[in-house]
């Protein structure tokens, strides 16, 4: 009998070209955007190359683009030339690009598995450091830098050292109104922002199993606030039936020959990880952070923690630091933070049930009069699903504004800035210093949270307004 | 890519634990299309005042500081967002090396591209080297080839991988080198399954 393997050790297995360390691996899905593309591309062009494989490349804009008049063109001329760099790019080498004004245009990581490009076993790179979400499918994804997205377009293979395994085993049930991002938070609270590095993470267990595929990708996503250089999740029914005919999904016979490949990729009863943390979903809670990294966060029934509760010199200066810059006292109740802007969206937690989530705790209800609150829906397919399902009524009629697909306020790269000061209760990734704008404070939550912080102008804990929704 | 050779030079020592690439460079500077001119945005938000000053209280901005070529770092450095931009605003400033108890993985690839030094170190050592480098005079020396770094009192030795060992030293160009497997490259995708997912023809 062959020795048992994890799901990572068959997908990277079936990738090898050069069998070495560090390995050179076989890409088949190359992921593109107009940020970290223009330099790669310039590259390539000057040394007179060629793209390989413009085949398995799929370009789409989302970190600078506008949310609003889209039909104006974009106003700032930097993102325009970056986003006019693209289109140049993929006109001159056949590469097919999802462009400002193309119905399946949106977040990367959302439209690649919305179109059905994103399936289990694949390899997928992206200059995206997000691109751990395709995991969700059993795929082996992980971000690269620029000069990697120039070899990539080059040679569509990629150098790799080889990393460790590490399996998150989570059992139990996600509790009413607790969400996918609450269970991701509560494991980068408990591995730490380095615990995953040089490691690729599978999320195993029955909590797990139980996810959608949208809940399963929030959870990949923020693989990388923990660390790690990829999330996966083994394929299963839920995967396949998500796949089966989406656009770019197999067809016919060889639907049913992908199926069966697909069905012998989770990982082997008795194969070993490098490490294994557990970890129990009964128990977890609403969380929202208070600080300036994904780790720094607390329940929503907690209070700011105080410095002095960190051992480690440095994590405790960090946490003098997150205070100050987050103008936080320790000891206030979570539920005490007002909060004056909301952002719904990004390739967290921008998807059709994330949507949903939020507009169950929406309808009826009204935006606190202090507060500015926006959906930016993951992609444009998303919106139309949304608008169709009569969610975007909900949302307006709330006072929320309803934007055009794009990563928007979770980086800020676009006009949707939040102003210096202010906070903000966010569904995306990243509660960095400035990251939502120079001087912007904020703090990460599920979409249900943000929504009920949108109504109530502070955190409440939602658990206690869903249960009588 | 420039070779990398020794490195001898003065340090500014960042004592802060997971700094991300978004301290290192934020969002505003990634639009251009170029690989340069992103030097006099490194640590912008903390070198700056609001109103778009050169904050006199940030260590990259004390007169005694400039010409340094070694950054000196906590752990975790280079952490979150995959923007190469990161490592080139480093360089582009003057820095040759980071010296931190650990990097980031995506940061610390890139940097392997770039020729950005990143030199991961026991943490005790890089706590000696944090505080020697508060005399903005003293010196460290990095060697690659031989894997030593060695300032007044200490001489240690970091671990680095093999392959971007060799890029750093030499200055290859990654795709050329890529290019000699070209006929493995080749069978490998003569042997796909044909039912993996494809975007055009």
């Amino acid at each position: 009998m062959s020795t048992p393997r994890t799901l990572f050790e068959k997908v990277w297995g079936n990738h090898v070209v050069v069998d070495a360390d560090p390995a050179l691996l076989y890409v088949d899905l190359h992921l593109v955007h107009e940020v970290t593309s223009p330099q790669a591309f310039a590259g390539l062009n000057a040394s007179g190359r060629n793209v390989r494989r413009p085949d398995l490349t799929v370009a789409t804009v989302d970190h600078g683009i506008p949310t609003t008049n889209r039909s104006l063109g974009i106003r700032d001329p930097l993102s325009k030339k970056q986003v006019d760099a693209l289109v140049q790019n993929c006109k001159e080498h056949g590469i097919t690009l999802f462009g400002l004004d193309d119905p399946r245009q949106g977040i990367v990581h959302v439209v690649g598995p919305e179109q059905g490009l994103t399936q289990p076993g694949l390899l997928v790179v992206c200059g995206d450091s997000h691109t751990s979400t395709h995991g969700a499918f059993g795929a082996l994804a992980f971000g690269i830098g620029t000069t990697e997205v120039e070899h990539v377009l080059a040679t569509q293979t990629i150098w790799q050292a080889r990393p460790q395994t590490m399996a998150v085993e989570v059992e139990g049930s996600l509790p009413w109104g607790v969400a996918a991002k609450d269970l991701i938070l509560g494991i980068i609270a408990k591995i730490g922002v380095s615990g995953g590095t040089r490691h690729v993470i599978e999320y195993r267990g029955q909590t797990i199993s139980d996810l959608s595929m949208e809940q399963r990708m929030t959870i990949c996503n923020m693989s990388i606030e923990g660390g790690a250089r990829a999330g996966m999740i083994a394929p299963d029914e839920t995967t396949i039936r998500y796949v089966e005919g989406r656009p770019f999904a197999p067809k016919g016979k060889q639907w049913d020959a992908a199926v069966e490949a697909w069905q012998g990729l989770a990982t082997d009863p008795g194969a070993k990880f490098d490490r294994v943390e557990t970890l129990n979903a009964n128990d977890l809670v609403p969380h929202v952070s208070w600080g300036v990294n994904p780790a720094q966060t607390v329940p929503v029934t907690g209070h700011v923690p105080s410095p002095d509760s960190y051992a480690d010199p440095q994590q405790r200066d960090a946490a003098v630091r997150a205070l100050e810059y987050m103008a936080l006292r320790p000891g206030t109740a979570i539920a005490d933070i007002e909060i004056a802007h909301v952002f719904l969206g990004s390739c967290t937690n921008g998807r059709i049930e994330d949507l949903r989530a939020a507009a169950k705790v929406v309808e009826g209800r009204k935006v606190d009069s202090r507060v500015t609150a926006v959906v930016v829906p993951g992609s444009m397919q998303v919106k139309a699903q949304a608008e169709a399902e009569g969610l975007s009524e909900i949302f307006e009629r709330a006072g929320f504004s309803w934007r055009d697909a794009g990563c928007s306020s979770c980086l800020a790269m676009n006009p949707d800035v939040i102003p210096a000061g202010e906070r903000c209760a966010s569904t995306s990734n990243r509660n960095y210093e400035g990251r939502q704008g120079r001087g912007a404070r904020t703090h990460l939550v599920s979409p249900a949270m943000a929504a009920a912080a949108a109504i109530s102008g502070h955190f409440v804990d939602v658990r206690e307004w869903e249960s009588s929704v | 890519m420039k070779p990398v050779t020794l490195i001898t030079g003065t340090m500014v020592p960042l004592d802060r634990a997971d700094v991300d690439t978004d301290q290192i460079i934020p969002q505003q500077f990634l639009k251009r299309i170029e690989r340069d001119g992103y030097g006099e945005f490194l640590f912008y938000n903390w070198a700056h005042t609001d109103d778009g000053q050169p904050s006199s209280d940030f260590i990259i901005n004390h007169p005694a500081r400039q010409g340094a070529k070694v950054l000196v770092a906590g752990p975790n450095f280079g952490c979150g967002s995959s923007r190469e931009h990161a490592p080139w605003a480093i360089q582009q400033w003057g820095f040759e090396a980071v010296i931190t108890p650990s990097a980031a993985d995506i940061f610390r690839n890139n940097a392997s591209f770039t020729g950005l030094l990143i030199v991961e170190m026991a943490a005790d050592a890089v706590a000696r080297l944090m505080d020697l480098a508060t005399d903005p005079s003293a010196v460290v020396t990095i060697d690659l080839e031989t894997q030593m770094v060695t300032a007044e009192g200490i001489e240690e030795h970091f671990g680095f991988d093999a392959t971007a060992k060799e890029r750093l030293l030499s200055g290859l160009d990654g795709i050329g080198v890529t290019l000699i497997h070209d006929d493995v490259i080749g069978s490998h995708e003569a042997n796909r399954a044909p039912w993996l997912p494809t975007a055009v023809g």
